[in-house]
C-alpha cells in the first residue's frame, strides 16, 4: 500500500479494501517509527488526523472507478503539507523560531482546494527557514535527512516534502518553488515535482518569501500522480491578486498520447561545465530513451541563463525583505523577551526570531533597494530577467519542451556547502530561470549517479505546458522504473 | 564594490535587524560575498530594456466596495504576542 499510486489508492478506497482511517493510520505508524530519524515533519497530529479520515470516509465513493484518470477521486487519500501553507487549526510554522507558535486561524487556498477534494492532512513538512536554502539546513527545526543516505541533504526548501514521500511517509505533498524548491529536492530525493505557470496555483495563505517567483505545485512519486493532484490544487483565486482567470483543465488528459514527434530542446548552456559526470550520465540515458519512445531532440540555446543565479538574488532577496517586514512581533510571531524602545522591540525580535540566512536575505534585498542602489541592482537585475524570459520564447520556436539536469550534482553531505552562501545558490543554477521566466518546471527521477544516490530530469514547458509535460514524464515512466524505486532498508 | 562596517551597520537598522559587533563582521564578509557574486550583472548591456517585475502580465482587479470579511478579531489577535481589549501592545511611542 505505502507504494501505491493515488489511482490505486483511490480505487482501494473505492472497492472498501481499505478505509481512509486505516489508510491514515498506517502512514502516521510509519511516520512515528521512521520520521524521528529523518525529521521530515514538523507537526504531527494524530487527532486532527484521523478527525479528517472519519470526516472523509463518507466521501469515498463505492465500486468502480468512473472513466478517465483526471476524474479519479482524490477523497479519503492522505498528503502532508509544506510548512508554508497555512492550515487553520495546525501550528504553521515556516520552518522559523518567527512562527514556532503560530497556529493560522485561516486554510491556504491550497489547502481549502485539497480539503474540498476530501484529501486527509497527515501533518506539516519540514523546510528551510521561510523557503530560503537548497539543503533544508537553515530549518529553525533541525534539518531534514535524505532517506537515500541521512548523512546527505534531501535538498531544498521543500525538502521536508521530498523526504516523507521517498520514505513513503506519505503518498503526496504540497510544495513551493521559488528557484528551484520543489524541482530540486524532488530530483535529489528521487521523485517527481512540478512548478506549474505562475498564477495558476493560487499564493492566498502561502507565506510568501519572494512573490512575483513564488507557485506552489505537487510532489509525489510520479507524473500521473502530480497531474491528479494538480487538478486539484489550482483554479482561480480572487484572494492572490496574480492568480490566472482561464477555464479549468485536465492536466491528465494528454498522458496515455504517445511522444511521437515531440521536440525536446536541449540547451546548450545546460550540458556544458558545471554539470557532474554522474548526472550527465544519467541525463544522457533518459535522453536516449525519449528518442526510442519516438521524440526528437534539438540544440536550442538560452544564452543568458548564466545570468539567471545573480538576477535572482538580487529580486528575490528584495522582494523578501518587503515581505518579511510583516514580522515585527506585534500581531503575530515571535517577540524578544527584553526590550527598549519600539525600534528595539523590532530589531530584537527579529535578530533572534530570524536564522541567518533570512537576515542574510534581508539584509541583501534591503541594501538592493536602498537609495543610490536601486537602479544599480534591481532594476538592472529585472531587466536582465527580462533577457532570460526573451531566451525561453526564442527557444520554444523549435521545441515543445527543454529538458536538462535538475541540479548539477546528487545529494551532497551536510555541511558541504552551509559555509559559503555563493555555493549554496549555485545549487539551483538550472532550475532559477525557470521562476524568473514563470514558467512551468518539473523533475522526474532518471536513474542513480554516485553514491547510489537519485538523479533528477528536468523538464521545462511553455506557459500554461503543464499537459504536455506531464505527458512527456509519464510516457517515460510507463518505460521506466526509477520513479517506483525506494530506499531498501526503508521497506 | 565593497561595504564598509558603517555600511552593515545603516542596513541592518533599516532591517531594523539588530547585529552584535562580532555578527556585524562576519556578515560584512558574507554580504561582499554575495554582493561580489551580483556584480558580474553589472556587465550585461541592457540599453533600452524594459524591466520585468512580473512573470505574467496582469492588471489589478477591481471588485465591488463590499464588505467581505467577516469580525474575526478575536481569532487574529489569539496569536499575537500581547494584547489588551482589542488592541495590540507595545512599547509607549509618543512621550
Amino acid at each position: 500500500m505505502i507504494n501505491s499510486s493515488l489511482r490505486e489508492l483511490s480505487a482501494a478506497l473505492a472497492a472498501r479494501k481499505i478505509s481512509a482511517v486505516e489508510l491514515a493510520t498506517l502512514f502516521l505508524d510509519r511516520i512515528d517509527k521512521l520520521n524521528p530519524a529523518l525529521n521530515a515533519f514538523i507537526t504531527i497530529d494524530r487527532e486532527q488526523t484521523l478527525a479528517q479520515a472519519r470526516a472523509a470516509e463518507a466521501r469515498v465513493p463505492k465500486g468502480t472507478q468512473s472513466a478517465g484518470a483526471g476524474n479519479t477521486p482524490l477523497a479519503g487519500i492522505p498528503l502532508a503539507h509544506k510548512d508554508i501553507f497555512c492550515t487553520r487549526g495546525w501550528r504553521t510554522s515556516c520552518g522559523s523560531r518567527m512562527l514556532e507558535n503560530f497556529v493560522s486561524p485561516y486554510d491556504a487556498h491550497v489547502v481549502e482546494k485539497l480539503a474540498a477534494a476530501g484529501m486527509v492532512t497527515l501533518g506539516k513538512l519540514n523546510m528551510d527557514e521561510f523557503a530560503m536554502g537548497s539543503s533544508n539546513e537553515t530549518s529553525f527545526f533541525g534539518p531534514v535527512k535524505n532517506p537515500w543516505d541521512t548523512a546527505r541533504v534531501p535538498g531544498g526548501s521543500s525538502g521536508g516534502s521530498a523526504a516523507a514521500i521517498a520514505a513513503r511517509l506519505a503518498p503526496a505533498a504540497t510544495g513551493t518553488d521559488t528557484g528551484g524548491s520543489i524541482r530540486q529536492p524532488a530530483a535529489l530525493c528521487g521523485l517527481t515535482g512540478l512548478k506549474p505557470t505562475y498564477g495558476v496555483v493560487s499564493r492566498y495563505g502561502m507565506i510568501a518569501f519572494a512573490s512575483s517567483l513564488d507557485q506552489a505545485g505537487p510532489m509525489a512519486k510520479s507524473a500521473e500522480d502530480c497531474a491528479l493532484l494538480l487538478n486539484a490544487m489550482a483554479g482561480f483565486d480572487s484572494r492572490d491578486s496574480t492568480s490566472i482567470e482561464r477555464p479549468a483543465e485536465d492536466y491528465a488528459r494528454d498522458l496515455e498520447k504517445p511522444l511521437t514527434g515531440l521536440r525536446i530542446g536541449l540547451p546548450r548552456e545546460f550540458f556544458g561545465a558545471g554539470m557532474d559526470d554522474d548526472v550527465r550520465a544519467a541525463v544522457e540515458a533518459a535522453l536516449a530513451e525519449y528518442r526510442k519512445l519516438g521524440a526528437i531532440t534539438v540544440e536550442v540555446s538560452l544564452p543568458n541563463s548564466g545570468l539567471s543565479v545573480p538576477a535572482y538574488y538580487v529580486i528575490a532577496p528584495a522582494e523578501a525583505s518587503s515581505n518579511l517586514s510583516r514580522f515585527d512581533g506585534v500581531r503575530y510571531g515571535y517577540r524578544a523577551p527584553e526590550y527598549g524602545d519600539l525600534n528595539d522591540m523590532y530589531s530584537k525580535s527579529r535578530a533572534l526570531g530570524f536564522g541567518a540566512e533570512v537576515k542574510r536575505r534581508i539584509l541583501i534585498g534591503t541594501y538592493v533597494l536602498s537609495h543610490g542602489y536601486y537602479d544599480a541592482y534591481y532594476l538592472k537585475a529585472q531587466k536582465i530577467r527580462r533577457l532570460i524570459a526573451a531566451d525561453f520564447q526564442k527557444a520554444f520556436e523549435s521545441c515543445d519542451v527543454i529538458m536538462g539536469p535538475t541540479s548539477p550534482s546528487v545529494a551532497f553531505a551536510f555541511g558541504a556547502k552551509s559555509a559559503d552562501p555563493v555555493q549554496m545558490y549555485l545549487s539551483d543554477i538550472y532550475t532559477i530561470s525557470t521562476n524568473l521566466a514563470g514558467l512551468p518546471g518539473m523533475s522526474l527521477p532518471c536513474g542513480f549517479g554516485a553514491h547510489g544516490m537519485p538523479v533528477g530530469l528536468q523538464i521545462i514547458g511553455n506557459w500554461f505546458g503543464e499537459a504536455r509535460m506531464l505527458q512527456a514524464a509519464h510516457q517515460y515512466q510507463k518505460a521506466s522504473d526509477w520513479h517506483v524505486r525506494m530506499p531498501e532498508e526503508l521497506k | 564594490m565593497s561595504l564598509t562596517p558603517e555600511d552593515v551597520s545603516r542596513i541592518a537598522l533599516l532591517s531594523r535587524i539588530e547585529l552584535s559587533p562580532a555578527e556585524r563582521e562576519t556578515t560584512r564578509e558574507q554580504l561582499n560575498g554575495i554582493l561580489g557574486f551580483i556584480e558580474q550583472l553589472q556587465a550585461v548591456d541592457t540599453a533600452g530594456i524594459e524591466p520585468m517585475a512580473h512573470a505574467v502580465d496582469v492588471v489589478q482587479r477591481l471588485r465591488p466596495d463590499v464588505v467581505t470579511e467577516t469580525d474575526r478579531r478575536a481569532d487574529f489577535q489569539a496569536v499575537a504576542p500581547e494584547t489588551e481589549a482589542g488592541l495590540y501592545l507595545v512599547p509607549k511611542v509618543i512621550e
